[in-house]
């Protein structure tokens, strides 16, 4: 710290605009650039994905060879199992999702992607993370305290996870909630500045409609999250006391609702799953128009048809839970709603789609993800429409069909959308490239067995098979779909072997990869402006970018180029000739 | 550090710091409004709590509500010091600010002492529970206005970062404004 | 088409069965032509050398309304969904018809207690039968359920009859069935409710009139013969 002080002390003597990046140790533990912050975001959240990964191998091969010890593992009870998927679907969410979409990359992009040198409130970006890392670090430890892990669901309802008796994790369960709360107060942090940022520190001339997507979809998404999530943590609080306090709020021999909870719960709940989708469409959006050659078809559409998602989404919640026990009457205004916002989103997809209209297509490594995420998010999106229609989700709640349902959305934002933002950004971020052959090879190992894992996971849904459960064999109806669960479980051991391709090209591109240019992909938004990486202040101080024009002129008649920066000025008008 | 290019930028015409200001007190309006909400949401079903209620303090509250209502007021005479550049006088309002914060906690923890003694404890009903709950989520946020008031203040002593005066002043408004709410809503309907 | 899969096994397991295969077709449909479009798209205007792409900005007539048709459709499409699970919500979940038999199911950890009327016919009597783990009723009678927790939140889940229903402490939730089949089923916990949600199977042992009574005067507890 006193570096830092002593650095910055300098600066100001000097009166010059230069900045000293601290190194060593001290980078990363104090460091304000956002390029430093997002990449600590990056690998926590690729680290907790392996985590995360790794969870969902032990459960699975478990629920495929019920009993038998898992290699590197070992036995799985049934708590350790409730502990697993908790954990599992927690960190997805929460500790990978949100820090690598939005964290990670909104916070590499945001500056460099509208013309600025860093975020506007840096302190508050370097404090975001550290709350965030604490929060890493408890949901952690939850899993090895006495009495183990929480596994009441990642949705914690109580009773069960208000009270020890029940959930027999007294400590895991209390730990489990002040992780989220931390996650919930960095992401609060972030959202201040991702909003800000791109509302006040725009290049001169960069419009509203100038901005890129990527910048517009994270912070739609941070607003979302802003709205959505105080009730819950009214709510967690709540739960916190119930737990640890005697309190009785959801206590219903004490005068307490467990509705309420889920209420609360799901009120940000339904909301956060398109905090994370809006990043990744933006991702995917950026891919598409630079690998497409195309300017996107439809910007103000698109726009508009994402903040309509955004603000139906605060009217959905209750379709998680037509059979909880609500007011049926309630059931038909959420089928309602949750059809109504099947359009806006169809909408962005048709735009998206008639983007590739007309374009000049290159399927390089990003490309190839982008596109994926579109094709398996169809299914996503369209299998959600079974569970939207009350009378459908009577059969289909809390079955594999669900759980189908949202791996095909969360795998493409979650991993797809990481995976594609990466390829894509990695020059930028590293100043290297990484090898296409490798990442094609990665990119279809790791598609192929993520459709042989989940499609058959449709059918056992169909076939009424519920959720959270550790060993179907207890239930008669259910023991003959074993090679179903067999199949899916050998298709994620493949899947996740093919992801050492991935770290294979990761690590050998950085250490001697070929060097990158500014501009490896000819793309328009200004971030290709920089170098490769960007330096400390992104810019030099004097020669901070100028927008003069939309970030999507690709194939502009007026160009011989296929491309057009935003920052390069319009050519000046010919002189006019003397008069004739 | 040396303050970014970003944060001197305003293409909105807004300044940064107000713009920052407005969002955080938008999310916590969402995290009051949902714990009040789910507090009226089950008064109603429990008439019965109204007996729970009238054990509250209602003077004391309504003292408390004067005192946080001046410190807004002196909140609002510092902006005013501050916006004539007078940092000095700006200052002094904010520390009376502050001081209306800490009288504020001094009189809670006391009327709190005094109910738990009667054995009106978080665990005694399900009003009980929401009364320290709700109050003391309000007291945290006072707290925490008053430590970054604080600091504000002896800045603006200095002549430094005035523009802050105003900032730390919308963020006292939105906790008055959060006990105008909790103060009918825990002590007076019934 | 779902009982391609699993039997239907009570009166309204057909009506949502009809309406997972509505949503089927009419989303199966849109599905395939998003995909086959989508496809058929980048294969169409992959790169190739001398090809450029074209600037489009969104205002097009000619793509737009290959936008704006979909939409409109897709709206459509919605509306029929709408009108649908409402009709089939209402049928399960919204309307009782009147019960031959009431019973009453009570869900803890980690078990199904069931309180069946006696001979009488009559629940809360002297006569009523308690049993943990299997349910058994009659053929093509319409039953009530009382549906109770102990302690946490279950979820008194019968595929067959596609039947599923939250058991919330503190109160009590009222559903019905109406068995058509004759059989042993499967109940199932659908909501977790701590280690032992894996271990909560119960059986739903669906009789013939005759089977059922014989069932009834054999478990009649003696206190009430």
């Amino acid at each position: 710290m006193a570096q830092a002080s002593a650095a910055t002390a300098h600066a100001h003597e000097h009166g010059s605009h230069e900045h000293k990046e601290l190194h060593g140790i001290l980078k990363y533990l104090w460091s304000t650039d956002h390029k430093v912050i997002a990449m600590q975001y990056l690998f926590t959240g690729m680290f907790m994905a392996m985590v995360g990964g790794f969870m969902a191998y032990v459960f699975r091969m478990q629920l495929a060879f019920p009993g038998k010890s898992v290699p590197l593992f070992g036995y799985v009870s049934p708590g350790r199992y409730n502990a697993l998927i908790t954990a599992h679907g927690s960190i997805m969410i929460f500790w990978v999702a949100m820090p690598v979409l939005i964290a990670a990359f909104g916070n590499y992009l945001i500056p460099l992607m509208i013309g600025a040198d860093d975020m506007v409130f840096p302190r508050l970006n370097r404090l975001s993370y550290q709350v965030f890392l604490l929060s890493v670090i408890v949901l952690l430890s939850s899993l090895f305290v006495k009495g183990g892990g929480f596994g009441g669901g990642w949705p914690a309802y109580p009773p069960l996870s208000a009270n020890a008796k029940y959930n027999l994790t007294p400590l895991g369960s209390s730990m489990w909630l002040v992780a989220v709360a931390l996650e919930f107060a960095a992401f609060l942090m972030g959202g201040i500045n991702f909003i800000t940022t791109l509302m006040n520190a725009r290049a001169p001339g960069m419009k509203a409609y100038d901005i890129p997507m990527m910048p517009w979809m994270v912070v739609i998404a941070s607003i979302m999250f802003m709205l959505s999530v105080g009730p819950l943590i009214a709510g967690a609080i709540m739960l916190f006391f119930d737990q640890n306090l005697g309190t009785g709020f959801y206590d219903p021999s004490r005068g307490g609702d467990p509705i309420l909870w889920q209420h609360l719960f799901w009120f940000f709940g339904h909301p956060e799953v398109y905090v994370v989708l809006l990043p990744a469409v933006g991702t995917v959006l950026e891919i598409i128009t630079t690998f497409a050659r195309k300017k996107l078809f439809g910007y103000k559409t698109l726009l508009y048809t994402a903040a309509a998602t955004a603000v139906l989404s605060f009217f959905v919640w209750a379709h998680h839970q037509f059979i909880a026990g609500i007011d049926p009457r309630m059931a038909n205004i959420f089928t309602v709603t949750t059809m109504i916002i099947s359009i806006p989103i169809a909408e962005m997809c048709f735009v998206i789609i008639a983007t590739l209209y007309g374009g000049d297509i290159r399927l390089s490594t990003p490309m190839l993800w982008a596109l994926a995420f579109m094709a398996e998010f169809l299914i996503g999106g369209c299998t959600g429409i079974f569970l939207g229609a009350s009378g459908a989700d009577i059969y289909l709640h809390e079955t594999y069909f669900v759980l189908a349902h949202f791996h095909y959305t969360f795998f493409p934002i979650a991993i797809i959308g990481t995976f594609a933002a990466f390829t894509y950004w990695f020059p930028k971020m590293f100043g290297k490239m990484l090898n296409e052959t490798l990442g094609k090879i990665h990119f279809w190992g790791t598609i192929i067995p993520f459709n042989l894992i989940f499609i058959p996971l449709f059918i056992l849904g169909l076939d009424g098979q519920q959720r959270r459960i550790y060993d179907f064999q207890n239930f008669p109806e259910l023991r003959h779909l074993q090679p179903i669960r067999i199949l899916a479980t050998i298709s994620l051991v493949v899947m996740l072997l093919f992801q050492f391709v991935f770290f294979f090209n990761v690590i050998r591109a950085w250490l001697k990869g070929p060097k990158a240019p500014k501009n490896p992909w000819q793309s328009n938004t200004l971030e290709w402006t920089a170098e490769s990486p960007p330096p400390h202040g992104n810019w030099p101080p004097d020669r901070m970018p100028k927008v003069y024009r939309g970030p999507y002129e690709y194939n502009h008649p007026d160009r011989e180029d296929d491309y057009w920066p935003q920052n390069i000025p319009p050519e000046p008008e010919p002189a006019p000739s003397p008069a004739r | 550090m040396q303050t970014p290019i970003a944060t001197t930028r305003s293409a909105t015409g807004i300044p940064t710091g107000r713009l920052a200001i407005w969002w955080l007190v938008a999310s916590e309006i969402v995290i009051f409004g949902g714990l009040l909400l789910s507090y009226v949401m089950h008064r109603i079903g429990h008439p019965e709590w109204a007996i729970a209620q009238a054990h509250t303090h209602t003077f004391v509250g309504a003292f408390n509500t004067f005192v946080l209502l001046t410190a807004s007021f002196t909140a609002v005479k510092g902006h005013e010091a501050a916006e004539k550049g007078d940092g000095k006088r700006a200052a002094k309002f904010l520390y009376l600010t502050m001081g209306g914060a800490c009288l504020f906690i001094l009189v809670k923890s006391l009327e709190w002492t005094s109910e738990i003694l009667e054995g009106f404890t978080i665990q005694a009903n399900g009003f009980w529970a929401f009364y320290y709950t709700a109050a003391g989520l309000h007291a945290l946020h006072v707290i925490a206005g008053a430590i970054v008031i604080f600091f504000v203040a002896r800045d603006a002593a200095k002549g430094r970062n005035l523009q802050r005066v105003e900032y730390v002043g919308i963020y006292w408004h939105f906790v008055d404004i959060i006990w105008i709410f909790l103060f009918p809503l825990l002590y007076i309907a019934k | 088409m779902l009982h391609g899969l699993i039997p239907e096994a009570s009166s309204f397991a057909g009506n949502i069965d009809w309406l997972i295969f509505l949503v089927l077709v009419l989303v199966g449909f849109w599905f395939i032509v998003a995909e086959g479009v989508f496809f058929w798209l980048i294969f169409r205007f992959r790169s190739r050398p001398g090809h450029k792409g074209q600037y489009l900005t969104g205002h097009e007539k000619h793509v737009e309304r290959w936008i704006k048709i979909p939409h409109a459709l897709v709206l459509i499409c919605d509306v029929i969904i709408i009108i649908g699970a409402v009709h089939v919500w209402y049928i399960v979940k919204m309307h009782l018809p009147p019960a031959d038999y009431t019973v009453r199911v009570t869900g803890q950890q980690w078990d199904w207690v069931f309180q069946e009327p006696g001979a009488d016919g009559k629940l809360d009597t002297k006569d009523d039968i308690y049993t943990t783990d299997s349910l058994h009723v009659e053929v093509n009678k319409t039953y009530h359920f009382l549906l109770e927790s102990r302690d946490v939140i279950h979820d008194f889940s019968v595929p067959v009859f596609r039947l599923k229903q939250d058991a919330i402490p503190g109160r009590t939730i009222t559903g019905w069935f109406r068995p058509t089949e004759t059989g042993t089923f499967d109940i199932q916990c659908a909501k977790l409710c701590g280690i032992g949600h894996g271990v909560m199977v119960g059986s739903m042992v669906v009789e013939t009139p005759a089977q059922h009574a014989a069932w009834v005067a054999k478990n009649t507890p003696t206190s009430a013969q």
